[in-house]
C-alpha cells in the first residue's frame, strides 16, 4: 500500500494508541474471559500463564480496558450522536449488507452501524467493569446474591460484546481500505467519498 | 468422697460410666456432664436413644446438658440442699419411696440417741465460738447386746425415718421457690420425675461433679442426693447410684492412694496427734459390727495397714516396732491446700512443691495465695507446663501486675512429662485403673514424674545418711527396691500396691498347703494379712496385678450380659466389682428386685452374677447380712452419725456470700451459712456483701477447655480464645451492656475483666421475693499460653471451704459488674 | 487429592464422563442435632486431621469461635438460643459441606478438576487444580467454601476423602463423644435418622425429622432436627436450598447458547465474505476522487 499525500487523515497517533490499547486489553481479556467461561475454551489460559494466572489477570487487565476505554469514549462520544440519517441507514443494513453502499444515505465519520456499536461498546464496558468489580474475590467479599447476579450480568456482557466485536472486526476486514486507518492513520480520498460521503465533503470541502 | 462414704461406706462413684445406659432417669445437678465430662456423656446419650431415659437438669444456667435435656429447672447457685431436701419431702409426703428397699437396707428403723435435737437452724453441741459441734448426741440408741435398737414399725418419733420426716416437712415446695428461685411447677416436675423411679423396675442416675462439691455445704448436698437415691432404692443397682464425675483424669486415684493430708493409700487415715497407741488406733478404725450378722468389713483394718508399712518399709517394720507406727506423722489438724496457703500467708512455710498443681490459678482469692506464695524462700514447680504459678512473681501486666523487685522466692522449675508421656494406670470416675502405655518421649528436659520424686528421694536420702539431720528414721528405712533406684517403673510400683506375699503364705483352710509362695503377688485383698507377711501399698488396688499379669491393661470389652459391666476391660476396685453395693439389686431373699435388671443373685448356695458380687460370696440371705458391708450397720445410712461436720442430716445454709442475706429456714444468725465451716482470721472480713455486690456469680470450665492446661494448646485456644463472663439479657439491659463489650467483674477480693457474653440461658430468679442475677464466670484464661492473655478468675473467690473436704466455695459468690 | 480408590463421578469444567465403572455405595455423614452438645471435639478433630491451625481469634460475645467458617476452618458449630412455646432451646448444629448430590460449586467452577463428585457422594476440593476464582462461593447454596488468603486457593470439608478411600470414617466422627456424628452408607444413615426422629417424636417434638434436601438432589450430610419444619431455627439453615437460578442460567444454559452464538457470528462472518466478496472502493469512485 502506498501512502500518498492526498490521503485523508482518519485518526490522530493517539487516538489509534487509545484505540489499541482497549484492542489488546479485549483481545485479552476475551481469551482469558472465554477461558474461564466454558470448559471448551480453558486451554486459552494457558497463554496466559495458566488457569490461576489468567484468574488474577483478567480483572486487572479489566481495570485497564476500562480507563482507556473511558478515553476513547470521551474522545469519540460527540461523533457518535445518533443522528436521523443514522436511524435510515439501519433501516436499510439488509442493502448495505449485500455489498452495494453506493446508494447508502451519506454517511459522517461514522455510520449508523458503527454508531450503535459504540453505544452497545459503551454499555457493555460500564456493565463489565461494574459486575467484574463486584466479582473480584481478591479484593472484595460482596453479599453472595449479589455476586451471583454480577455474575450473570458479566457473561452476558461479554458475550454480546465479543459477538458485536467479532462484527467489528470483520467489517473492517470486509470493507478494504478501512484498517490501515487504524495503522497510519489515513484513509484514501475514495475510500471516505464512498464509504463516509458526508464526512469526505466535510473536511475536503469537495461538494460532488 | 466426704458424703458418699458416711451414707453408704465408701466415697467414690457407686457405678460407673458405661452403666449410666441403664438408667430410665439421669439427673445432672451440681455439674454439667455435657460440658465438663463430654465423653462419658456419651452413656446419657446411650440411656436416651436405647433406654428411653429422660434427662433432667438442674442448674442455675441452661448449659450444654440441658441443651440435650427432656426437662431443665433453674436454680439459685448454693441452694442445692434445699431444693433436694424439698424432694425428700416430696416423696415423703407421696409416699414415692421404694418400701421394701429402704427398710432393708437403710437404717430407717434405727433409734437414735435422745440426746440429738435440731433448732432454729441448728444441731444439739453447737459451740459458737469454736464454730463447731460436740458430736456426742449424734448417735444411735444401743442395746444391751451393743447392738443398735430398732423399731421396724417406724413408729418411735426416735427412729431414723420419723426424725428425718419431721426435718424435711419443712421443705415444702413453697420453701424451695423461695429459697431456689425455681417455679414450683417446675420443681414438682422434677420430684415426679423423680419419683416414677421408685419402683424396683425403674432406675434414677445422679451425675454430679464440682457443681457440688465446691461449696461451703458441697458434701451435704451430696449426701442429700444419696438420700433421695437410697428413699427410691437406687443404690446398688444397674441404672442407679451416686455417680461423681471426677474432672481430672487421675482425680479418683489421687483420693484412692490418699494424696490428701490426712488420708493414707486405700482411704487408711493417719493418726491424730493424741493416737500415739497403735492397738488403739487400729481398735478405733477396726469398727465392729453394730447390728447382729454383718460383715463390717473395716475389722480388716490391721490387716490393710500392716501390708501398707510392710510395702513402705519392708523389714524395718517389724511387729516389735508396731509395724513402724512411730514414723507415721501424727495430725493436729488437717493440713489442707486452704490451711497450707494459710499458714504460708502466715509467713509459717518456707518451702513448697507444686507438682501437677497450678494454685495460684486453681484455688481462690488469687491476690492471698500471690502474697503467701511471695512469703516462701524456695518454690518447687513440677509440671509439663509453665504455669502461672512458677511465675507468680513476674509482672504481667494488668494480668499479674506485681513487682518482682520485691519477691525473694526462689523458684525451680523442674519439667515433667504429661501422662502420655509415661507407662501408668490411671483411676477413672467409675474406679477402673486403666493401663495407659508411653506415646512419645517428654520433650526437651522433660523427666516422668515418677523420676524427678525418685531424685529427689534418693539425693536427700544420701544427705540424710551423710549428714545425719532430726528424724531421719523414716526416710533411711524407706524400702526402695526398684531395679533403677532413681527411676523406678511404673510396673514395679503397680506390682507394690497391688500386694505380694513376703513369706510363703500357709492356706487358711488347710495349714499344710502352701497356697502363695514368697514374693509370689497376691489375687487380692482379701489374702493380706497382719502378722507382717504380706506387703501392699494400697489394700484397695489389691488384685489388680496378680500371677495372671497386669489386670489393668486388659481390654476385652466384651458383655455376655448385655448389661455393659464388661469385667475383662481394666480392673476396677474393689475386687473387680463394677457396681458396688450390688447385694442390694436383690431383694432380702436374694432375688433380683428387677428380673430384667439382674446384676448378682444367690444361686443356693453361693452369689453369683454378671457383676462380681460386692458381698460375702457364701452369704446366706436369711443370715441377714446388709449389702452396705463397709457400714458397721450393713446398712447406709441417713442419719450420719458424727461423720460430718455440720450435722447427721443435711440442713440448707447459704452460701457465705450469699444475695439475700438470710436464711428463709431460720431466725438464727449463727445459721446463716455453715456454722462449722472453717473460716480463716481475715477471710470473714472479705466476704462481700449484698448491697456492693449484688449478683450471684458462679464459676465453671468450658468443653473446649481443660482446666488451666489447654490454653498451652493452639487447637484448643483456637476453640475459645478470649477470656469471657456470661450474663442474662434482663442484666445485660439492666447495665446496658451488648454482647461483645468489655466488662469488669468485682468482687470484694478483687477485679477481672472479660468479654460479655449475653445470653438467654441466665434467667433472673426471684428469691426470698427478690430479683436475683446469676453472673456465669468461665475459668480457663491466665496469663501463660497460646491463648489470649486474661485474668485469672480466682482473682474473684473466696477464701473459704466445705466444712468437710475444705473443698473451695468456687460455685457461689457474689460480684458487681460494670461495662468498662 | 487424586484418590486411585474412589471413582469420579462428575468432575468441574470437563464435558466428558471421568472413569466411573466401579459401582460404589454412596455415603453420608448424619448428624443428630438433638444429641449434640456443642463440645466442638469434630473442630478440633479437624484441625489434627488435617494439619490445619487457624489463628488464635478474639472472643465476640458468643460461644462461637471461630466465628465461622474459613479456609483453615472447615467446620464451626452454630448456637442458636430458641424460645420455644415460652420454653428455652439451646440449638447447636455443626456447620459445613454438605456434600451435595447436585454441587452448585462444581457446576460454577471454571478450572477442569477442581472440583469433583466421587462415586460415594463426597464433594471434593482438589486445590492444586484451583484457579482461586471464588465462583465455587458463587454457586454454594449453603455459604461453605472460603478462599485462603495465604495461597488463594478455595478450602473446605472434605469429608475427609482420604481416610474413607481406606475404609475409615472422616476425623470428626470419630471424636464426637455423643455419637451425635455418624457416618455410614447413605441408607444406613436414614434407617439411623428415622429410629432417631421416632425418639424425638415420642418426646413431643412434632415435627422431629431428617433434612436432606431434595433442592440439591440430596446431600451427603444430612441433619435429624427437632424442628424440621423450620431448618431456619438452626442458625439460618436454608429450608430449601437450590442451586440459584442465576447460577443455574450461568453455568448451564448460557454456556453452550453464549459459545454457539459467538461461533455462528464468526462463521457468519465468513461465510458472508465468501458469498458477498469484499466490500472495496469501485473504480468510478477512485477516478472521481483522482480528478
Amino acid at each position: 500500500m502506498n501512502r500518498d499525500p492526498r490521503d485523508l487523515q482518519r485518526y490522530t497517533a493517539p487516538e489509534r494508541a487509545n484505540h489499541w490499547l482497549v484492542g489488546i486489553c479485549f483481545i485479552l481479556l476475551a481469551l482469558s474471559g472465554l477461558a474461564l467461561f466454558h470448559p471448551a475454551f480453558y486451554p486459552l489460559a494457558q497463554l496466559f500463564g495458566g488457569g490461576t494466572w489468567a484468574r488474577i489477570l483478567h480483572p486487572y487487565i479489566g481495570v485497564v480496558l476500562a480507563i482507556c476505554f473511558a478515553a476513547l469514549f470521551v474522545r469519540f462520544r460527540a461523533l457518535n450522536v445518533m443522528a436521523p440519517t443514522d436511524w435510515e441507514w439501519l433501516r436499510r443494513m439488509r442493502e448495505m449488507a449485500a455489498g452495494d453502499d453506493h446508494t447508502m444515505p451519506a454517511q459522517g465519520k461514522y455510520n449508523g452501524g458503527q454508531k450503535l456499536l459504540f453505544w452497545i461498546m459503551a454499555a457493555c464496558v460500564a456493565l463489565l467493569a461494574l459486575s467484574g468489580v463486584i466479582m473480584w474475590r481478591a479484593w472484595l467479599n460482596l453479599p453472595v446474591d449479589l455476586v451471583r447476579v454480577a455474575a450473570v450480568v458479566h457473561a452476558a456482557a461479554a458475550a454480546v460484546m465479543i459477538g458485536f466485536i467479532i462484527v467489528h472486526i470483520y467489517a473492517a476486514i470486509w470493507t478494504k481500505g478501512t484498517i490501515r486507518a487504524m495503522w497510519y492513520g489515513t484513509v484514501t480520498r475514495a475510500w471516505a467519498k464512498q464509504h463516509h460521503r458526508a464526512w469526505y465533503r466535510q473536511i475536503t470541502g469537495d461538494q460532488r | 468422697m466426704a458424703s458418699l462414704a458416711p451414707t453408704f461406706g465408701r466415697g467414690a462413684m457407686t457405678n460407673h460410666w458405661v452403666d449410666i445406659k441403664n438408667a430410665d432417669v439421669v439427673l445432672i445437678m451440681g455439674g454439667n456432664a455435657a460440658e465438663a465430662h463430654p465423653c462419658g456423656f456419651k452413656w446419657v446419650v446411650e440411656a436416651k436413644k436405647h433406654n428411653r431415659a429422660k434427662l433432667v437438669v438442674v442448674d442455675p444456667r441452661f448449659t450444654r446438658s440441658a441443651a440435650v435435656a427432656d426437662l431443665y429447672a433453674p436454680i439459685r447457685t448454693g441452694t442445692d440442699i434445699a431444693f433436694l431436701g424439698g424432694v425428700i419431702n416430696y416423696l415423703l409426703t407421696k409416699d414415692a419411696i421404694q418400701h421394701d428397699y429402704v427398710k432393708a437396707y437403710t437404717d430407717f428403723t434405727f433409734l437414735v440417741n435422745d440426746g440429738y435435737a435440731f433448732d432454729n437452724g441448728l444441731f444439739s453441741g453447737y459451740n459458737a465460738d469454736q464454730r463447731s459441734y460436740d458430736k456426742s448426741s449424734w448417735g444411735y440408741q444401743l442395746g444391751s447386746d451393743g447392738y443398735v435398737k430398732t423399731d421396724p414399725t417406724l413408729q418411735d418419733p426416735r427412729c431414723v425415718f420419723q426424725l428425718m420426716k419431721k426435718h424435711y416437712s419443712r421443705y415444702t415446695p413453697e420453701m424451695v421457690e423461695k429459697i431456689c428461685g425455681t417455679p414450683r411447677d417446675q420443681f414438682l416436675k422434677v420430684c415426679e420425675t423423680l419419683a416414677s423411679t421408685a419402683t424396683p423396675e425403674r432406675t434414677t442416675t445422679v451425675m454430679y461433679a464440682l457443681g457440688w462439691t465446691q461449696h461451703s455445704v458441697g458434701s451435704q448436698m451430696i449426701r442429700t442426693a444419696a438420700m433421695v437415691q437410697l428413699l427410691l432404692g437406687n443404690i446398688g443397682i444397674a441404672g442407679g447410684g451416686m455417680n461423681a464425675l471426677r474432672g481430672h483424669s487421675n482425680i479418683q486415684g489421687l483420693t484412692d492412694l490418699g494424696l490428701l493430708s490426712n488420708l493414707l493409700p486405700g482411704y487408711l487415715t493417719l493418726p491424730g496427734e493424741k493416737e500415739t497407741d497403735y492397738r488403739a488406733y487400729i481398735d478405733k478404725r477396726a469398727a465392729k459390727p453394730l447390728r447382729p450378722n454383718q460383715l463390717s468389713y473395716w475389722q480388716n483394718y490391721e490387716k490393710f495397714h500392716v501390708s501398707l508399712m510392710k510395702a513402705w518399709f519392708g523389714d524395718a517394720a517389724t511387729k516389735d516396732n508396731h509395724w513402724a507406727f512411730d514414723w507415721l506423722p501424727k495430725l493436729d489438724k488437717v493440713h489442707d491446700v486452704l490451711q497450707v496457703f494459710d499458714d504460708m500467708y502466715q509467713g509459717k512455710v518456707n518451702g513448697y512443691f507444686c507438682q501437677g498443681f497450678n494454685p495460684l490459678a486453681a484455688f481462690p482469692n488469687k491476690a492471698k495465695l500471690g502474697a503467701a506464695l511471695a512469703r516462701l524462700k524456695y518454690l518447687v514447680v513440677i509440671d509439663p507446663l509453665a504455669t502461672e504459678t512458677s511465675e507468680f512473681w513476674k509482672n504481667f501486666g494488668e494480668h499479674n501486675d506485681v513487682d518482682p523487685a520485691k519477691i525473694q522466692t526462689t523458684v525451680f522449675r523442674l519439667p515433667s512429662g504429661c501422662f502420655a508421656e509415661e507407662n501408668g494406670s490411671l483411676v477413672n470416675s467409675g474406679r477402673w485403673l486403666q493401663w495407659h502405655w508411653k506415646g512419645a518421649e517428654p520433650p526437651g528436659e522433660g523427666k516422668a514424674d515418677i523420676e524427678i520424686m525418685a531424685g529427689l528421694f534418693t539425693r536427700l536420702r544420701d544427705m540424710y545418711q551423710a549428714e545425719g539431720g532430726a528424724f531421719p528414721d523414716p526416710i533411711l528405712n524407706l524400702a526402695w527396691p526398684y531395679r533403677i533406684a532413681a527411676a523406678p517403673a511404673a510396673e514395679e510400683l503397680a506390682q507394690e500396691y497391688s500386694g505380694k506375699a513376703l513369706t510363703d503364705l500357709a492356706d487358711p483352710k488347710d495349714a499344710t498347703k502352701v497356697f502363695k509362695k514368697k514374693g509370689e503377688q497376691l489375687d487380692g485383698f482379701a489374702q493380706l494379712r497382719d502378722d507382717g507377711s504380706t506387703s501392699c501399698g494400697c489394700w484397695l488396688f489389691s488384685g489388680a496385678w496378680t500371677p495372671a499379669g497386669n489386670l489393668m491393661a486388659r481390654r476385652d470389652n466384651a458383655d455376655p450380659y448385655g448389661d455393659g459391666q464388661t469385667l475383662n476391660w481394666a480392673w476396677s476396685w474393689p475386687a473387680n466389682r463394677r457396681i458396688m453395693y450390688n447385694r442390694a439389686s436383690c431383694d432380702a431373699s436374694g432375688k433380683p428386685w428387677n428380673a430384667k435388671r439382674k446384676q448378682v443373685w444367690w444361686n443356693g448356695s453361693a452369689w453369683v452374677g454378671s457383676d462380681v458380687p460386692d458381698f460375702k460370696l457364701d452369704s446366706n440371705p436369711a443370715d441377714g447380712m446388709g449389702p452396705f458391708i463397709m457400714n458397721p450397720e450393713g446398712v447406709a445410712r441417713f442419719f450420719a452419725l458424727d461423720k460430718m461436720v455440720e450435722g447427721p442430716f443435711p440442713e440448707h445454709y447459704e452460701p457465705f456470700e450469699t444475695p439475700i442475706e438470710t436464711n428463709p429456714l431460720n431466725s438464727n444468725p449463727q445459721a446463716v451459712s455453715n456454722p462449722a465451716a472453717r473460716v480463716f482470721k481475715g477471710d470473714m472480713e472479705v466476704f462481700g456483701k449484698a448491697k456492693d455486690f449484688p449478683y450471684a456469680a458462679t464459676s465453671y470450665r468450658l468443653t473446649e477447655h481443660f482446666h488451666y492446661w489447654t490454653k498451652h494448646c493452639r487447637i484448643n485456644a483456637v476453640l475459645q480464645p478470649e477470656q469471657f463472663v456470661e450474663i442474662g439479657e434482663d442484666l445485660a439491659a439492666e447495665k446496658g451492656i451488648s454482647a461483645g463489650d468489655k466488662i469488669k467483674v468485682r468482687s470484694n477480693r478483687g477485679q477481672i475483666i472479660a468479654v460479655a457474653v449475653v445470653t438467654k440461658r441466665l434467667r433472673p430468679l426471684t428469691v426470698n421475693g427478690k430479683k436475683v442475677h446469676h453472673v456465669g464466670i468461665p475459668i480457663h484464661w491466665g496469663f501463660k499460653g497460646m491463648t489470649k492473655p486474661g485474668y485469672i478468675a480466682n482473682t474473684l473467690t473466696p477464701f473459704v471451704g466445705d466444712a468437710n473436704a475444705q473443698t473451695p466455695e468456687f460455685k457461689s459468690f457474689l460480684v458487681n459488674i460494670e461495662k468498662v | 487429592m487424586a484418590l486411585q480408590s474412589l471413582d469420579i463421578a462428575s468432575r468441574s469444567a470437563t464435558t466428558t464422563p471421568s472413569p466411573s465403572m466401579r459401582e460404589t455405595a454412596e455415603v453420608a455423614k448424619l448428624i443428630d442435632v438433638s444429641t449434640c452438645i456443642g463440645c466442638k471435639a469434630c473442630q478440633a478433630a479437624c484441625m489434627e486431621w488435617n494439619d490445619l491451625r487457624d489463628e488464635v481469634g478474639r472472643n465476640s460475645g458468643v460461644l462461637d469461635n471461630p466465628r465461622d467458617l474459613s479456609a483453615a476452618s472447615w467446620t464451626v458449630m452454630r448456637y442458636a438460643e430458641v424460645e420455644e412455646g415460652g420454653k428455652l432451646e439451646w440449638l447447636i448444629r455443626k456447620d459445613g459441606c454438605m456434600h451435595c448430590a447436585d454441587p452448585g460449586c462444581l457446576k460454577a467452577c471454571p478450572a477442569p478438576g477442581a472440583i469433583v463428585k466421587y462415586a460415594n457422594g463426597i464433594v471434593d476440593f482438589q486445590e492444586e487444580n484451583c484457579i482461586g476464582c471464588g465462583y465455587c462461593i458463587t454457586g454454594c447454596p449453603f455459604n461453605i467454601p472460603r478462599i485462603s488468603q495465604k495461597d488463594g486457593k478455595a478450602y473446605k470439608c472434605t469429608l475427609c476423602s482420604d481416610r474413607v478411600a481406606v475404609g475409615m470414617e472422616p476425623a470428626c466422627i470419630k471424636a464426637c463423644p455423643t455419637g451425635a456424628l455418624q457416618f455410614g452408607s447413605k441408607e444406613q444413615m436414614k434407617d439411623y435418622a428415622a429410629e432417631r426422629i421416632a425418639d424425638l417424636q415420642q418426646r413431643g417434638f412434632q415435627n422431629a425429622g431428617l433434612y436432606d434436601p431434595p433442592g440439591v438432589g440430596g446431600t451427603h450430610v444430612m441433619y435429624v432436627l427437632h424442628h424440621a419444619d423450620r431448618p431456619q431455627l438452626y442458625r439460618e439453615l436454608p429450608a430449601n436450598p437450590t442451586i440459584s437460578p442465576l447460577v443455574a442460567l450461568w453455568k448451564g444454559v448460557a454456556k453452550p447458547v453464549a459459545a454457539a452464538a459467538l461461533g455462528l457470528v464468526a462463521l457468519g462472518s465468513l461465510f458472508h465474505y465468501v458469498v458477498k466478496g469484499p466490500n472495496e472502493v469501485s473504480k468510478e469512485m477512485e477516478k472521481e476522487v483522482e480528478e
